[in-house]
């Protein structure tokens, strides 16, 4: 049992504390300046196979839901009582479901949903996030030391609790579902964010900028988050497959989207009522779907972190 | 270490009084008025005025926290209607079994995750290795309601080894532990995942150190630079672990208590999200709150105690 490591191939962040570990922090001016170490990036992540394969479902996996409905056209507007509960079979490639939908069709269509979902969603976390951070980071003392304690305190609940708490005082709609998780979500980046941002703001260029007279909006749009950018991708590859969850395990708790809107945890929850009638096309497709999707952003995170990691090692 | 532990404490403080005037908001943001979900929407104007005054909502909202805090400090959660019962008492029910639960999932789960983890980071970018990682990531990325239901089918209704439901009452909680395989197993496999991949890197990041250098130069064998020296500090963090991963475990165990009907906390959180039952669902939330303030606490405690280099450093 040999083990032989190189320091490069070490992930020192596993999944239950995403986020860089690394101390060091991207250095350069303005955004991109270094093109070299973006490059470098490049070529770690496309080194690493399961973020090629990760990339690949996602982009398979979005074009099943986008493209394949103008392939595979189905009713998905009126439903059809007539032919509920059909197994799988020609004309029916993965059966229907109790009001007569096709699975296949309703799995294209609820993924439009998650997916859609699970991105508006980090977006909102991240951009939350990433000002919140960096303000906090460039104020510094008592402002900084009350916007983390806020970040803190909110961080306590955890997530599913929160979650369930606003779903239960708003009533949902897909808009108020994405602002609700995006609202939760933001802690995360804005902790990494701030965190960044207090060894950023100390760096010799952004002096240069203060003494040069540059304004603190300057600073914080034009230095200090593009070079924050790298953790912000992460976070948000992260954020996407905890959305997809999240929205999942709502609607299965029944405080996801109300119908006629669909998603894969809808779609799950609404089959988990034939488990034992031996329906197996109603669970077995959308849980495999959500597993997909969410292991392929997984992956891609993963190792984008790896190869951020390796930016900053070989500096 | 003293000034250390201290000054976490008050850290802590600070963050659960957060937490009280977090909840304190989400009590004011709460559809309808909380005198009218009490008394009904027949009751007469005298009955709500005299229950406005009588609850204090007739105050400013500073002084009505004030009163809710100190309500709060003698263990007063607040009244649930709809169970019609206090929050306290449902609380004191309920809380055994969750810690029940998750208590043995966390146990399993670690006990499972120190050998797989190990085994990884040694059979590193290996096909078993592979493997592996894959199946955490699948288990890591799977829906815990689905887990559960894919637990109930195929060991409950093909195989019929365990029953699908959790026992319902305490006398027959350990009387019928075969009902408690499938919740504690859904439980284990998805803290599984987590502790498994932080193992593997914990055990990566240790065996680049300098000092296991230094003893494989000086002929240890591999085996004892794994065991002595490798595992050992690989094991630091993991010490953490359990105290970090209490939000995790808390809310995986909400959702397999809801699959299994355990009648535990998360259960009981999430009947009272279902009925609007607020009193309840913010009793939980607080709980749940300084259950995860308390994690972090005890595991940034520990850390300190068993590594002499974190209490140096900040």
């Amino acid at each position: 049992m040999g083990v032989t490591i190189t320091p490069a191939d070490v992930d020192p962040s596993g999944v239950g504390f995403r986020g860089p570990s690394g101390d060091g922090v991207p250095e350069g001016g303005e955004g991109y300046s270094s093109g070299a170490a973006w490059k470098m990036v490049l070529r770690v992540f496309i080194e690493n196979k399961l973020a090629i394969v990760g990339l690949g479902m996602i982009v398979l996996m979005t074009l099943f839901c986008f493209v394949g409905p103008l392939i595979y056209k189905t009713q998905q507007v009126f439903n059809n009582p007539a032919i509920a509960n059909k197994p799988p079979g020609p004309g029916h490639l993965l059966g229907t479901n109790p009001v007569g939908y096709d699975v296949l069709g309703r799995l294209m269509l609820g993924g439009q949903t998650s997916l859609e979902i699970g991105f508006a969603a980090a977006i909102i976390a991240v951009l939350i996030g990433v000002i919140w951070g960096a303000a906090a980071g460039l104020a510094g003392g008592i402002v900084d030391a009350v916007m983390m304690r806020i970040v803190d305190a909110f961080l306590a609940i955890p997530f599913l609790f929160l979650l369930i708490v606003l779903g239960a005082i708003f009533t949902t709609s897909i808009l108020e579902l994405i602002i609700v998780i995006g609202l939760v979500a933001w802690l995360v980046p804005a902790r990494l964010v701030r965190g960044e941002t207090l060894s950023l703001r100390v760096r010799e260029y952004v002096q240069a900028v203060k003494v040069m007279g540059g304004g603190t909006r300057r600073i914080l749009f034009r230095h200090i988050i593009p070079n924050t950018v790298g953790t912000i991708v992460v976070n948000a590859t992260f954020q996407v497959a905890d959305a997809i969850l999240y929205v999942a395990t709502l609607s299965y708790l029944g405080l996801g989207v109300p119908p006629p809107a669909t998603n894969w945890g809808h779609q799950l929850a609404n089959g988990l009522s034939y488990v034992y009638a031996g329906y197996w096309w109603l669970i077995y497709p959308a849980g495999i779907a959500i597993i997909i999707t969410v292991v392929a952003f997984n992956f891609v995170g993963d190792a984008l972190r790896d190869a951020l990691e390796v930016r900053l090692q070989s500096r | 270490m003293i000034g250390y532990i201290i000054r976490r404490l008050l850290q802590s403080l600070v963050v659960v009084f957060g937490v009280t005037v977090i909840t304190f908001i989400l009590l004011h943001m709460l559809p309808g008025n909380p005198i009218r979900a009490i008394l009904g929407t027949r009751a007469s104007a005298q009955a709500v005025r005299q229950l406005t005054i009588e609850y204090g909502f007739n105050k400013p909202l500073i002084v009505q926290y004030f009163i809710w805090l100190g309500n709060l400090l003698q263990g007063n959660l607040g009244y649930s209607y709809k169970l019609n019962q206090t929050v306290t008492s449902l609380l004191a029910q309920r809380i055994p079994k969750t810690l029940f639960l998750t208590g043995s999932a966390a146990i399993l789960a670690i006990i499972l995750a120190i050998p797989a983890g190990m085994w990884q980071a040694v059979r590193r970018n290996k096909p078993d290795d592979y493997v592996g990682t894959g199946l955490i990531f699948i288990f890591y990325s799977m829906p815990t309601f689905w887990l559960g239901l894919i637990m109930i089918i195929i060991f409950s209704e093909t195989l019929g080894w365990f029953p699908s439901e959790a026992p319902q009452d305490q006398i027959s909680l350990f009387s019928q532990l075969n009902g408690m395989v499938l919740p504690v197993a859904t439980l284990t496999l998805v803290t599984l995942a987590l502790f498994t991949r932080y193992m593997r890197s914990s055990m990566l990041e240790q065996s680049i150190q300098d000092y296991v250098r230094t003893a494989r130069s000086k002929g240890v064998s591999n085996r004892a630079v794994l065991f002595k020296h490798v595992l050992r500090n690989a094991l630091l963090p993991m010490v953490t672990l359990i105290g970090l991963s209490i939000p995790g475990i808390l809310s995986g165990s909400l959702v397999t208590e809801t699959v299994f009907n355990y009648p535990g906390m998360g259960l009981l959180f999430y009947q009272a999200a279902e009925s609007d039952d607020f009193p309840t669902l913010l009793g939980v939330t607080l709980v749940v709150a300084i259950a995860t303030v308390i994690g972090n606490l005890v595991a940034d405690i520990l850390y300190a105690v068993v590594d002499p280099r974190i209490r140096y450093v900040s």
